[in-house]
């Protein structure tokens, strides 16, 4: 059953239209994560959601219950700010249970839950304090709570992590995702963190321009984007992109077979045997050929690669776990992830292999071919 | 290695050094310290001219503090000083200040924090040229709308009453008191206006429960504002009271421009201190209330 349905939401402040006949469906339970680049209106979308943002056409349902027209408090969310948004005056038990006390439920309860949600979060050594003498991983927590004290089925959040510093997010990135598999909530959760994103979803919203360009899995997202936004914006270093055309190994030649489709630029050639087409290819066709860093291959496995280019190395980043080379081939760019044992120098001449099959072709209209 | 150990054992260490006497200092202390005499000089002379009896006041030595102390100024200012043809001192203007003051600055300032929380978070369709509006009205002179208001206040039967004057202050105050409320919303994160909406709460639960506590800073000067300059008023508690309800410093006026008798130096100057000692309290207090005000604030960090 599906928790939260949105069809044909548009939303526009003025005559900017931020949201465009936008389509979502999470399923029950389900952690949705929705990513974007800033300013393509994730906040506005949640936002709508949450119903503190009147739609300009278009349908929200919640639980299977039509919402587009109800307060926020009357929608089963809950929601968890970037800034906290903690009432300062009021201590952290205060601050928990104002949606309670607003919806005045009787005192008993609303110590329970309260009680309920402090432990879940540990923070119960907490509960006297003001928000101003917390810190910043405390206040999130707290935010939290407020949420979970409300005992509803669906979790907002708008970049609770982002103002936390590198190791704390980390922490409370596990604890959301502990968090999640102890209460089986929906959760729809706004970051513009790749980690985070691939970390915590089971699918992706990728948006752009207020529409979703992708919703997937992270894999499906990571090793099948639709376009060459999604394919450029996923992944870090980035994915390389050579231009080139289609042309048909049988017609060309150098391929025997009748199916046997190259990507040629005028220095190179790359046969792309076993690539799953998703569209009928068209000989002379241009078209963009996108290979992540990780998929090309240094070595010995080289010689069991179904493709053998060789590449200038221009500079050499270690980082850590792995490094990443900057190359060159026939004029373009090539940025190949490594492991960190890789001996290779500025100024060497590498051999490396390709595997087509993990490729991302697009056309140029930006569709995945 | 050895000559940077060397350097570092040589070169400055901890705190600098201040040097306590300085050109700087000197022009900067200097410059202040004839600033405040020159300010306090006026107050000093008030306060030691209000202590002589006349026969002292007239020969003159204004710098000189009293030889014989004396509070019969201060007595008589309050209590039987001439204000035109009522001879009951400051005492009866003083009282029709506070009944003035003390509705006017409430009413305005309740109204003028909700206007402004109404007008930062609650946009409605025309805030923006409502806000406007109001603010265009804190420009238009004075003089071109005494006129006018006389009549408003006769057709509303509050003409010479103190009422009247209570709603020309509030009125007044309106477009000043808003802006300062709507900026002050404008800085609260919107964030936590709609964590409230999420928690459900309402238009004055939210006010009363979440702004308000927050807000203590920007009230002390709403009431700062309105209580100096209530108090300091002359225009419309000369037009619009009505000569049994002038506020104090019309009746002040009344005592120093007198023109019979002779000029009691010491009873005016009485008067004068008597007249502005609620504005200087209300700055000394509302000083420590403020900044502690400002420091119980902090939202986030
Ligand atoms: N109140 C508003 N009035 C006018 N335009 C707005 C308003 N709020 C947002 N916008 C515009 O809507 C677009 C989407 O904003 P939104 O806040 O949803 O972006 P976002 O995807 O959350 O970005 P970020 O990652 O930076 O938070 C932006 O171009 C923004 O300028
Ligand atoms: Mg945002």
């Amino acid at each position: 059953m599906s928790s939260v349905t949105i069809s044909d939401l548009s939303l526009s402040f003025g005559p900017v239209k931020v949201l465009k006949d936008l389509n979502l469906e999470v399923n029950e339970g389900e952690f949705v994560v929705l990513l974007g680049p800033s300013g393509c209106g994730k906040s506005t979308l949640l936002n709508c959601i949450a119903g503190l943002l009147d739609v300009s056409a278009g349908q929200i349902f919640i639980d299977g219950k039509n919402v587009t027209w109800d307060e926020p408090k009357d929608r089963g969310i809950g929601m968890v700010f970037q800034s906290y948004a903690l009432y300062p005056q009021m201590s952290v038990e205060k601050n928990l249970s104002f949606g309670l006390r607003v919806a005045g439920l009787p005192k008993h309860e609303v110590h329970e839950r309260v009680s309920r949600a402090a432990e879940i979060l540990q923070i119960q050594s907490l509960l006297k304090r003001k928000p101003a003498a917390l810190s910043g991983g405390q206040r999130q927590r707290v935010a939290i709570g407020r949420a979970l004290v409300r005992d509803v089925n669906v979790f907002l959040f708008d970049e609770p992590l982002s103002n936390l510093d590198a190791k704390l997010r980390t922490d409370l990135r596990v604890e959301l995702k502990r968090l999640h598999q102890r209460l089986g909530n929906t959760m729809i959760y706004v970051t513009h963190d790749q980690i985070e994103a691939l970390t915590l979803a089971d699918r992706i919203a990728i948006m752009k321009d207020g529409l979703i360009q992708q919703l997937d899995t992270p894999h499906g997202v990571y090793n099948n984007p639709t376009n060459r936004f999604v394919a450029g914006f996923i992944g870090s270093p980035g994915m390389n992109f050579l231009n080139g055309t289609l042309e048909n190994g049988l017609e060309n030649g150098s391929n025997n077979e009748k199916d046997q489709w190259n990507f040629a630029t005028p220095d190179l050639r790359i046969p792309l045997n076993g690539y799953a087409f998703k569209q009928a290819p068209v000989a002379g066709q241009p078209v963009e050929i996108g290979i992540r860093p990780e998929n090309i291959v240094l070595g010995e496995a080289v010689a069991s690669a179904a493709v053998q280019l060789t590449v200038d190395t221009e500079i050499v980043e270690p980082m850590g776990a792995d490094t990443v080379l900057w190359t060159n081939i026939a004029g373009n760019n090539l940025t190949i992830r490594t492991d960190s044992e890789s001996d290779v120098k500025p100024g060497d001449k590498l051999s490396v292999g390709i595997n087509p099959s993990r490729a991302s072709l697009f056309a140029q209209n930006g569709d995945r071919l | 290695m050895a000559d940077t150990t060397a350097m570092a054992m040589q070169g400055p260490s901890g705190p600098k050094p201040k040097r306590a006497i300085s050109a700087r200092n000197i022009v900067l202390y200097g410059f202040l310290i004839v600033a405040a005499l020159y300010w306090l000089l006026p107050l000093y002379v008030m306060i030691v001219t209000s202590l002589k009896g006349l026969p002292e006041v007239r020969m003159g030595n204004i710098f000189s503090p009293p030889m014989e102390l004396t509070f019969e100024p201060w007595v008589k200012a309050w209590d039987s000083a001439c204000t035109g043809l009522y001879c009951e001192g400051l005492k009866v203007g003083f009282w029709n200040s506070v009944q003035i003051l003390i509705p006017s600055t409430i009413i305005s300032i309740v109204i003028a924090s909700v206007n402004g929380y109404a007008l930062s978070f609650w946009r409605f369709k025309g805030s923006e040229i409502f806000f406007t509006i109001l603010l265009f009205g804190a420009f238009i002179p004075y003089q071109v709308m005494l006129y006018p208001l006389v009549i408003i206040l006769r057709e509303l039967h509050l003409f010479s009453s103190l009422s009247g004057v209570v709603l020309i202050h509030t009125i007044f105050g309106m477009p000043i008191l808003t802006l300062l409320f709507r900026n002050y919303f404008a800085g609260v994160p919107d964030e936590l206006f709609k964590a409230a909406r999420v928690d459900g709460a309402g238009f004055w639960r939210i006010f009363f429960q979440i702004m308000l506590p927050m807000s203590l800073p920007i009230f002390v000067v709403a009431i700062i504002l309105q209580v100096t300059g209530i108090w300091n008023d002359f225009l419309f508690g000369i037009i619009y009271a009505g000569t049994t309800n002038f506020p104090m410093t019309v009746q002040l006026n009344n005592i120093v421009n007198s023109t019979q008798g002779v000029k009691e130096y010491n009873v005016n100057m009485a008067a004068t201190l008597l007249t502005g000692a609620l504005p200087l309290i209300v700055y000394f207090v509302s000083g420590k209330l403020f900044v502690r005000g400002i420091a119980a604030g902090a939202v986030k960090g």
